[in-house]
């Protein structure tokens, strides 16, 4: 949307957009500087500089312990949600059967519900059922049911410009359903495949309050020992976790993000 | 579909082979249905298991009292203890204010958005997005390092005078809001960013050249035709404040409690599950009321002009 009115008119809205996104960023870069300060207080700007809150954090095994609980958890929910969402929304674009709708919405329902209503579920079921609490497959399962959303939004942008016809023409051809989908479906969506496991991976590697409810001990997540320790005892080796955290869970989006509208740009100049 | 078979019929068709390819047409419709509704069961059974029978379970175990009976003596607890009635109070009352100052810091990012040329607004929503991604542990943690007694807010209101000694800016409402707010003003720039990019802006220009000042037609144009989004973004943030758990336990310092905490307790708090079931029915309902009322309204807001 051009405008009619001058720079000038509009200062007073860049100056206060400025302040708003300076409030939004600035303040949780200070967790960086912070993280490699000398001394236990922890100031800004700090008075020296060390490595110890590093090696705090990969010498001791409540941290490292848990970040690999973190990471083999994250990953498999990747993995997890990654096919069972890309099966759901291949099987769900351009249906028409009757029960579609209601199935879209069921999947995509979790985004509307409060996690601490699903924690408290989740936990509910695992302790009457016995033998997930304080497991891997129960912090999977449980991480994948937040973590399925973001997986159909993603695959359904993804699928909507995509003509069935295609595969239709393949499998005339002779391919069967499968190889259809392999050679042909599957190349057109892949970007979007890759957005589903980044987004699922981080989902998990984030999620707290499922962590919370599910799994203690040995089978604490990062974000569940983060957040302990920062109720309970705040020690500087927290800002050298969410500097580590900082960095997984913003800068491989804002890679993704770049690349793709650069994909954009150059399609949009194709096609122009 | 693929097996419509394609030979030519020497001359008209008998009744008997039309009836035998349409049976087979509607046998083939139904496989191919069927394996849709395969594919998405993985999906559907974790959702099921996991989500939507444990909320139908809640809702039984809220109406069962201590002794095993049936009644509603769990959510009579709510209204006649008055740490509950405080407690709604102030989720909703967080909520409202979080909610409130969202808008206020919102709307001119979103609107700067809208209208920027798409280098620019390519930067800015970078500058939105980031924080959007990074991890709300981390945001909290650095809101608790800067808002904190001898921290950079604190020493800075000193030096410049406003305060003589350092104020207290976490372990209350203040520190609560001033975190929560940082993680949901996102929720909301990016619906309402996505209606005023829909708003047509010849129709500005049109009141421009009828005659109107920018203010005036920013006021009897846009605001009206963004109103949809931005209702559509509120509700969002409203509702996520209600249920809101990592920042109130932190920067509230355990004094703030809002309903997820509440629930939280509940479960170590009390023999049975009960009271924490009910709590927990009721933050669904309270959700399910917002996100009803905001769908209508945002239908009816879309419709009207």
């Amino acid at each position: 949307m051009e405008s009619y009115v001058s720079h000038r008119d509009r200062l007073w809205l860049y100056i206060f957009v400025g302040l708003v996104i300076f409030y939004l960023v600035v303040p949780m870069l200070i967790v960086i500087p912070v993280s490699f300060s000398s001394t236990t207080a922890m100031t800004f700007p700090p008075r020296g500089w060390s490595l110890r809150w590093y090696e705090a954090f990969f010498g001791e095994q409540k941290w490292i312990g848990s970040l690999w609980v973190s990471l083999r958890v994250a990953t498999l929910t990747m993995i997890v949600t990654t096919l069972a969402g890309v099966a759901a929304s291949y099987a769900l674009h351009q249906s028409s059967f009757r029960l579609s709708e209601t199935i879209r919405a069921t999947l995509i329902s979790p985004l509307a519900v409060p996690s601490i209503l699903i924690g408290v579920g989740i936990f509910f079921v695992y302790a009457r059922i016995g033998g997930l609490l304080n497991t891997t497959a129960g912090l999977v399962l449980g991480h994948s049911v937040v973590a399925l959303p973001f997986v159909m939004l993603t695959m359904s942008a993804g699928f909507s410009s995509f003509d069935m016809s295609q595969e239709m023409v393949a499998r005339s051809l002779g391919a069967n359903r499968f190889k259809a989908f392999v050679t042909v479906t599957l190349p057109q969506v892949k970007f979007s495949v890759a957005t589903s496991m980044l987004l699922s991976f981080l989902v998990s590697f984030d999620e707290l309050i499922i962590s919370l409810m599910v799994a203690s001990g040995p089978m604490s997540t990062l974000s569940r020992v983060t957040f302990a320790t920062l109720r309970d005892d705040v020690d500087p080796t927290l800002a050298a976790v969410s500097t580590l955290m900082l960095i997984v869970t913003s800068v491989p989006p804002l890679l993704l993000h770049l690349y793709a509208s650069r994909v954009r740009a150059r399609n949009g100049r194709n096609a122009g | 579909m693929a097996n419509v078979s394609i030979f030519p019929a020497p001359g008209p068709i008998g009744q008997a082979e039309f009836e035998a390819n349409r049976r087979a047409l509607e046998r083939d419709r139904r496989a191919e249905t069927r394996m849709r509704i395969n594919l998405t069961l993985p999906a559907l059974l974790v959702v099921f298991v996991l989500m939507v029978c444990p909320i139908l379970w809640l809702l039984s175990l809220s109406v069962v009292a201590g002794d095993g009976r049936l009644s509603l003596e769990n959510y009579a607890l709510f209204f006649s203890e008055q740490v509950y009635v405080e407690m709604f109070l102030k989720t909703f009352m967080i909520a409202f204010v979080v909610t409130v100052i969202c808008v206020f810091l919102g709307y001119p990012v979103a609107y700067l958005l809208a209208i920027l040329p798409p280098a620019w607004s390519g930067v800015l929503m970078l500058a939105v997005l980031v924080p959007f991604w990074t991890s709300g542990l981390v945001r909290t943690f650095s809101w608790l390092i800067i808002l904190q007694r001898n921290g950079i807010v604190n020493k800075s209101l000193v030096w410049l005078g406003v305060i003589d000694k350092p104020i207290s800016l976490v372990h209350n409402m203040t520190g609560t809001v001033i975190g929560m707010v940082h993680i949901m003003v996102p929720f909301l720039i990016l619906p309402l960013y996505a209606s005023m990019k829909a708003i047509d802006g010849n129709l500005m220009r049109a009141g421009a050249n009828l005659g109107s000042s920018p203010t005036h037609a920013f006021f009897r144009i846009f605001l009206p035709l963004s109103m949809p989004g931005l209702v559509a973004g509120m509700i969002m943030v409203f509702v996520m404040c209600l249920g809101f758990y990592i920042t109130p336990a932190i920067l509230g310092g355990g004094k703030i409690k809002m309903i997820a905490q509440r629930i939280e307790e509940s479960i170590s708090l009390y023999p049975t599950w009960g009271p924490a079931a009910a709590l927990a029915v009721l933050l669904l309902l309270m959700t399910a009321v917002c996100l009803f009322v905001s769908l209508k309204l945002v239908r009816w807001l879309a419709a009207g002009r």
